[in-house]
């Protein structure tokens, strides 16, 4: 059975409309960061208290926001949790904002909330809370830790791409990756979803299956290149997307696949991270033949329209 | 061809074997329950799947150097009364700069003989200096506040170990941590409850010694009693056993301490003149004139002998009669046992810590969370990988066992190299492991592929299968150099759960490049080998 045996279709030709389907989203996303949920940072980034308290039986949280009340405790959010397949089980999330932990009492959101559900709230017991207390100078520094993360990967991958093809294989791959992380973190914020480590760890995953992506095609232009000297890019990179076009989709398809399953029975501890991973492979197999393919043939017309060299040689291949 | 086949062979088995071995170690039975003990052995579960508390505790290195200048301005008040210059006052001015002392008020005429003392080797930690109104300063040196702040966080660190030792706990991490400066992390599997944790550790600054008025009684009511029911302000009741052997007691004691825990410098066990197990201890110098006093007066030979009661975390852990007049150097005696007098010295020399703390993150997760998440990682994983080993059987034919096999064998050397490390698996680890099973086809997929195309183009089943590997070889190593690259810098800007996901990533993707390149073709030129020449292959 054969997917695509001889696909010829002229994918440059449609940039026009790649280019619309990324901008739609992109903006989409950026409005949302600024001006509708911004960014919805977890509790690792923020500073804060989060209280997982496993009930006995299926938790009131009307009761249980009075319960905290009457204990003085009014800014809480309280969610319940879902488990696997979206049934909801019997845990509820009680998350205080960041001037609950601060640095000179670190427990007291913590405190507050065990003793304030033993003593009112009476529909049923509990086990034991799961906690999470971030104080607000780790919360900054897991921040910045997480953007020199991102930087220094960018920068790695833009290395080696330079090292094995030429600049602009780089930059073009770079720049397919970076308006990958901005739509997948523009999801978050229209699906108003926190973004926690464990999500930053995720888009440093889709960063390098993006880049793994782009590479494929690349190195199949940079294989035809080298074989037919006469072809317009163009047309050879339209041949390279065609021929790599059963890989990219089988590969995709299964990696998603296998993310999907992790979407849907991985818990909801990671549900933020299989969010982001889902969203991510599906941008990123597209970003490589919508962005970064065509970044590579645009920027041969623009030197070929400042007067400078024809083709793009690329470095042949050595292993 | 057939012995490079057969040698191949063989290596690709040892190597199964090897990574066996590192996932289950040497299993105790072939059955299903002893296999699974003896992965739970050999792979390490994160607190996420574990379950139990990660505390990370902010020292506050400088209260260390705020008693070290504090104990040098004692001195320096105490050397120049001796050196007969008087009118002086010494003190810190700056509350925000604790490593300076300003001296103020040097007589024009003893200018010279201050300047000598203070330049002396008493005070050689010390630069000294003139301010501009005259005073003189001393400024710690700043190879000196470096070397208090090293001290005083391994003290800490050692504090803290002993205390955690105490809850009981197998497995618990206590280290120096990475993300701030002077941070220690601690990690408890096992135990969910913070405050427990946090008691244990706040507990060791919260020792002293008091003076025992009366006592022992049996208990609360024995001792209200015998003092008719009014318990003199002064004093208070303190419960405690005297021994360790012995039960619940109560004790009168004075409400003011004699010597703050803070006061030791160090405590050592060692033996008397009758060879029974005795104790030594210094104090500071302030705390050894306050403690002289208080023994001159209440020594065995003294009208109103006494004996003196160490208390910690509020509660009574041992009673000793004070023999002579002690100022910094002394002997505690009891009828002690060599364990005992240990345990007493350990108490005494970490009763202090040097340093205040405030945690600054707190994670607990508890035993019902950590198990529900290994059940889902785990379905999450089967799940993924059978409905990939379908696929590729559907699509592939025959070549998707070589596929599926690889996948396989990807996971045992993938759970190996995690056992042989002594690499942590955490719930985003797992995770790592699903992404790899992904990616890990990728690489068959390519391979695949660029064979059809070979066998399309004409050529023989031989020639196609070495084409499509050498082809492919060059990307699969492109595409896994560039995400090993985003899971090292995450691999060391990370922690905790973060890491554990980069090192299982990283582990599965250099499982990859061996299954899906070697052990792959091996497959193949073993099926190629049994086949004729212009046969057909099934893929």
């Amino acid at each position: 059975m054969e997917l695509f045996r001889d696909a010829k279709v002229d994918w440059l030709g449609k940039k026009w409309y790649f280019l619309g389907f990324s901008l739609i989203f992109s903006v989409a996303g950026v409005l949302s960061m600024l001006f509708w949920h911004h960014l919805p940072l977890s509790v690792d980034f923020k500073g804060g208290t989060e209280v997982r308290v496993p009930f006995d039986a299926p938790p009131n949280e009307d009761h249980i926001r009075a319960a905290l009340a009457q204990a003085g405790i009014h800014d809480a959010q309280i969610q319940r949790i879902s488990t696997v397949m979206g049934q909801m089980g019997n845990d509820e999330m009680i998350s205080l904002p960041a001037s609950s932990a601060t640095d000179q009492n670190h427990d007291a959101g913590r405190l507050a909330v065990e003793n304030a559900l033993h003593e009112n709230y009476h529909d049923s017991s509990f086990g034991q809370p799961s906690v999470q207390i971030v104080g607000p100078t780790a919360g900054r520094q897991l921040q910045k830790q997480a953007a020199w993360a991102t930087f220094f990967s960018l920068m790695g991958m833009l290395a080696y791409l330079w090292f094995r093809f030429e600049l602009i294989y780089g930059v073009a791959a770079v720049v397919a990756v970076f308006h990958d992380t901005l739509i997948t973190v523009g999801a978050f914020s229209l699906t108003n979803q926190e973004i926690s480590l464990t999500v930053i760890a995720a888009i440093l995953t889709l960063i390098g299956y993006s880049m793994n992506d782009t590479i494929v095609v690349f190195d199949r232009i940079r294989e035809n290149l080298a074989l037919s000297r006469r072809e317009g890019l163009a047309d050879v990179v339209n041949r390279s997307i065609n021929q790599t076009l059963t890989r990219t989709v089988i590969s995709s398809g299964l990696t998603f696949l296998t993310v999907m399953s992790l979407f849907l029975f991985g818990g909801p501890v990671l549900r933020g991270f299989s969010f982001a991973l889902v969203v991510g492979i599906l941008i990123g197999t597209y970003s490589s033949i919508a962005v970064a393919a065509p970044m590579l043939v645009a920027y041969q017309d623009w030197r070929k329209s400042r007067g400078k060299v024809a083709t793009l040689p690329a470095k042949r291949a050595r292993v | 061809m057939s012995q490079n086949l057969k040698g191949k062979t063989a290596f690709i088995v040892a190597f199964l074997v090897v990574f066996c071995y590192g996932i289950v170690g040497i299993p105790h039975g072939l059955g299903p329950a002893a296999l699974k003990q003896a992965l739970a052995d050999r792979i390490k579960l994160g607190l996420d799947l574990k379950g139990g508390t990660h505390l990370v505790l902010q020292v506050h290195v400088q209260d260390a150097v705020v008693s070290a200048t504090d104990r040098d301005v004692e001195r320096l008040q105490d050397d120049l009364q001796k050196a007969a210059i008087t009118g002086v006052t010494v003190g810190k001015l700056d509350p925000a700069h604790p490593e300076t002392i300003t001296v103020k008020g040097v007589p024009a005429a003893k200018v010279s003989d201050a300047r000598t003392l203070m330049e002396g080797s008493d005070y050689v930690n010390y630069d000294l200096s003139s301010n501009p109104d005259g005073s003189m300063k001393l400024t710690m040196k700043p190879g000196v506040i470096r070397d208090i702040d090293t001290h005083t966080m391994t003290q800490t660190q050692e504090v803290i170990n002993d205390r955690i030792n105490t809850l009981g706990v197998a497995e618990t991490t206590v280290q120096q941590y990475g993300l701030g400066d002077n941070e220690i992390l601690v990690e408890l599997p096992g135990i969910s409850d913070p405050g427990q944790v946090e008691d244990a550790i706040e507990s060791t600054s919260k020792l002293a010694v008091y003076a025992v008025v009366s006592g022992p009684y049996d208990d609360d009511q024995a001792a209200q009693t015998a003092l008719n029911g009014v318990v003199p302000p002064d004093d208070m009741l303190v419960h405690g056993n005297a021994t360790p052997t012995s039960v619940d007691q109560v004790f009168l004691l004075k409400r003011a301490s004699e010597v703050e825990g803070t006061d030791f410098r160090d405590a050592q066990p060692s033996t008397d003149v009758n060879g029974r197990p005795n104790l030594t201890f210094t104090l500071t110098t302030a705390a050894g004139d306050r403690f002289f006093k208080y023994t001159s007066e209440h020594s065995k030979d003294s009208p109103d002998p006494g004996s003196m009661a160490i208390v910690l975390g509020g509660k009574v852990k041992e009673v000793a009669s004070i023999n002579s007049a002690i100022r910094d150097r002394g002997e505690i005696e009891g009828s002690f046992s060599k364990d005992e007098v240990d345990n007493l010295s350990l108490m005494l020399r970490t009763g202090a810590l040097p340093a205040s703390m405030d945690p600054v993150e707190t994670l607990t997760v508890g035993p019902s969370l950590g198990a529900a998440s290994i059940r889902q990682g785990v379905t999450a994983a089967i799940a993924g990988m059978l409905a990939v080993m379908a696929f590729m059987l559907f699509y592939y034919r025959a070549a998707g066992i070589n596929a599926d096999l690889a996948l396989v064998l990807n996971l045992v050397i993938l759970l190996g190299f995690m056992g042989f490390f002594g690499a942590t698996l955490t719930l985003p680890g797992i995770a790592g492991v699903i992404l790899t099973i992904g990616m890990g086809v990728d690489s068959n997929v390519l391979i695949f592929e660029r064979i059809r195309e070979e066998l399309r183009a004409g050529k023989t089943a031989a020639a196609a299968v070495q084409q499509g590997f050498g082809h492919a070889w060059i990307t699969i190593v492109d595409t896994h150099v560039t995400t090993i690259v985003a899971a090292l810098i995450l691999m060391f800007l990370g922690t905790g759960p973060v890491k554990g996901f980069a090192v299982t990533l990283t582990f599965g993707l250099l499982a990859n490049l061996f299954t899906a390149v070697f052990v792959s073709r091996t497959i193949f030129d073993a099926i190629l080998a049994r086949k004729d020449r212009g046969a057909a292959l099934s893929i």
